[in-house]
């Protein structure tokens, strides 16, 4: 009997990791790749470099991509966060007439295929007559990363209790003064969590990116894309190590600098 | 605080005609009030009364839907939260989770234009009155509950607020702290002298610590009085019965004079209640006498009973409270309660008795 229950969880331990490889092994090929003193980007490796990490350096078209994509994501992690902090306002703390369809509504990018809000977006600009641009791009991925900050910010903001803001206004600061002192500061470490995501969602995204760019513009996912296209250059590889460390890394850290803010205010 | 008497004004509240409604329901059915410069007033009933909403009203957290408030005997309808210098302590204390207990305090002498220089002290002030001098480095989460509603206290009274309102500031404390506390916010309270109310659905906090009690039921104001009032004159039944336990006997008033109403009821007979102790009975109406439980005493059949009303009676169940017993007594056709201090052994159930009380213990209703 125990032997056989011992013998089932070894199966299931084995299947786990076979499951972990599979997902993460191209992953890992990518990164040690990077490394590869050779032209080709394949096995066997003839040694380990930062050739094409240096090469990567003094690519302008991947540079200027790099840039970019920086600044759509800051800029759509800033506009994110800063409507969904006023709608999950709006939505937790003012009985606003239609909550609940107008917060479906803002939930309803996730649940549309991508592809689908990508051409929707396209075709209702196309009807207004408006061309690509870089504000387009933008406001597909305010749009597209804003149900990710509004879900974070709200499931604080319900959590901050309505007497600690009397309290406050009791003791003399404004509705205004009361936010900036007590609500902002008590929802902070959801509303950097909800501007990683919407960053880091914005930095790897591609579907919507590729609908909505202005021709000549590329971000780092349509950049590697594009050469993609061409031919498996060892750069690639070093770019996608960077690709992965910024959108693993931003999350790891931002989580661990909430966890600090969160266990200084005691919450 | 008690340094700088003359920056802190003392002000009356008054409720004039107010009414609160949300959507279709009634929570304050033109509530009239008026609390003296200085005076600790408790809101007392049951929860769903309106005793909460009538303090959220003086506060400004909620616009009334008629009448007016005065504060200092002016109107503050149309004054904001932020703009009527009042103290508000919470249930659940509200401190900030995020800030020391040092600038939890000092958080509204920044709207105060205090000068620096006096913050740092006056905070210290405010530590010591509440007896936690050296907690001010610490986070709210670092205190106990009652040591927490300490500093909500102190953080309330360090603005030297007009009005102070506590909001069943005790209920979240277990039942010794409670005591304690009880104690101490009363101290506070007369040290500093500023006029209080205080919500509370705890009899006996009510009891011990108001000066005046606004009694409330279903929206309304059943009584205001002095505790000693509403305990030995209520002026209803659900005042009866809400202060204490009260055994209520339907009958009639023969005559009344100017020293007592005789009053004829079922069980017990002719009972004359002193006149001041039923002022609303007219002779020959029906009218309804209020026997309180503690002042029904049982004795052994035989005894002396000389200037008491009796009848004899049997015990139907004896709840044991330690100090004292609760009975429950069949009297003829009703059953009535007792509480008794316990005098030797208490009574058995199924033993007869007799139950007598003194007619000047009793007060009287008029019939509604």
């Amino acid at each position: 009997m125990e032997g056989r229950f011992n013998m089932g969880w070894t199966l299931i331990r084995g299947w786990a990791v076979l499951v972990y490889i599979f997902m993460f092994l191209p992953v890992a090929v990518v990164v040690l790749l990077s490394f590869n003193a050779s032209q080709f980007g394949n096995f066997p490796m003839t040694g380990f470099s930062f050739r094409w990490f240096v090469e990567l350096a003094g690519n302008e078209a991947i540079l200027r991509a790099f840039r970019t994509s920086i600044i759509l994501g800051l800029l759509t992690a800033l506009i994110s966060t800063t409507l969904g902090v006023l709608a999950s306002l709006a939505l937790v703390r003012y009985r606003v007439p239609g909550a609940n369809a107008i917060s479906t509504l803002l939930i309803a990018p996730i649940l549309v295929p991508e592809v689908v809000l990508a051409v929707a977006l396209l075709l209702f600009l196309n009807f207004l007559g408006v061309n690509k641009s870089f504000g387009l791009l933008l406001a597909g991925h305010v749009i597209f990363t804003l149900p990710f900050v509004i879900l974070v910010v709200q499931a604080r903001l319900v959590s901050i209790k309505r007497d600690v803001e009397e309290a406050a206004m009791s003791l003399g600061a404004s509705p205004v003064q009361t936010f900036f002192q007590i609500t902002l500061p008590l929802m902070m470490p959801a509303v950097l969590a909800g501007g990683l995501f919407a960053f880091t969602i914005s930095f790897d995204d591609i579907t919507g990116t590729l609908f909505w760019k202005p021709g000549g513009v590329e971000t780092v996912p349509t950049q590697i894309f594009a050469m993609l296209r061409n031919s498996i250059s060892p750069e690639i590889n070093a770019l996608g190590t960077v690709m992965i460390v910024m959108t693993v890394g931003l999350p790891l850290l931002g989580a661990a600098i909430a966890r600090a803010m969160a266990r200084k205010s005691g919450t | 605080m008690n340094t700088h008497p003359e920056s802190a004004p003392v002000s009356s509240v008054t409720l004039n005609n107010i009414v609160k409604r949300f959507g279709t329901f009634t929570a304050v059915h033109k509530a009239n009030l008026e609390i003296p410069e200085g005076a600790f007033v408790t809101l007392l009933g049951p929860s769903g009364c309106g005793k909460t909403t009538n303090l959220r009203m003086i506060a400004g957290l909620l616009d009334p839907s008629e009448g007016e408030i005065l504060i200092g005997g002016k109107r503050v309808n149309d004054v904001p939260i932020h703009k009527r210098n009042l103290g508000i302590v919470f249930q659940n204390y509200a401190l900030f989770p995020h800030k020391t207990v040092a600038e939890n305090i000092a958080f509204g002498l920044k709207y105060r234009n205090v000068p620096k220089s006096d913050v740092a002290r006056r905070v210290q002030e405010a530590l010591d009155l509440v007896q936690l001098p050296d907690v001010g480095h610490r986070y709210p989460k670092e205190l106990s509950g009652g040591q927490q509603q300490r500093i909500a206290l102190a953080r309330a009274i360090v603005i030297e607020p007009e009005v102070l309102l506590l909001d069943e500031p005790l209920s979240a404390l277990d039942a010794n702290l409670r005591e304690d506390m009880r104690v101490e916010l009363k101290r506070i309270q007369s040290k500093i002298g500023v006029t209080t109310v205080f919500v509370t659905h705890d009899q006996s906090e009510a009891l011990a610590m108001s000066d005046k009690i606004v009694v409330m039921s279903a929206g309304r104001i059943e009584q205001v009085g002095t505790p000693e009032e509403v305990y030995n004159t209520p002026a209803s039944e659900f005042v009866a019965n809400f202060l204490g336990a009260s055994n209520i006997l339907a009958g009639a008033c023969v005559t009344k004079d100017a020293d007592a109403a005789l009053l004829d009821v079922p069980l017990f007979g002719s009972v004359p209640v002193p006149a001041d102790k039923a002022p609303a009975v007219t002779a020959g109406a029906s009218a309804k006498l209020v026997l309180r439980a503690e002042k029904l005493v049982l004795m052994a059949p035989g005894s002396d009973t000389s200037g008491m009303v009796t009848a004899e009676a049997v015990v139907e169940t004896v709840d044991y409270q330690g100090q004292t017993v609760r009975y429950f007594l069949r009297v003829g056709d009703r059953q009535l309660q007792a509480i008794n201090m316990i005098d030797g052994r208490p009574f058995a159930e199924g033993q007869s008795v007799t139950a007598a009380f003194r007619p000047q213990d009793c007060a009287a209703l008029a019939s509604a």
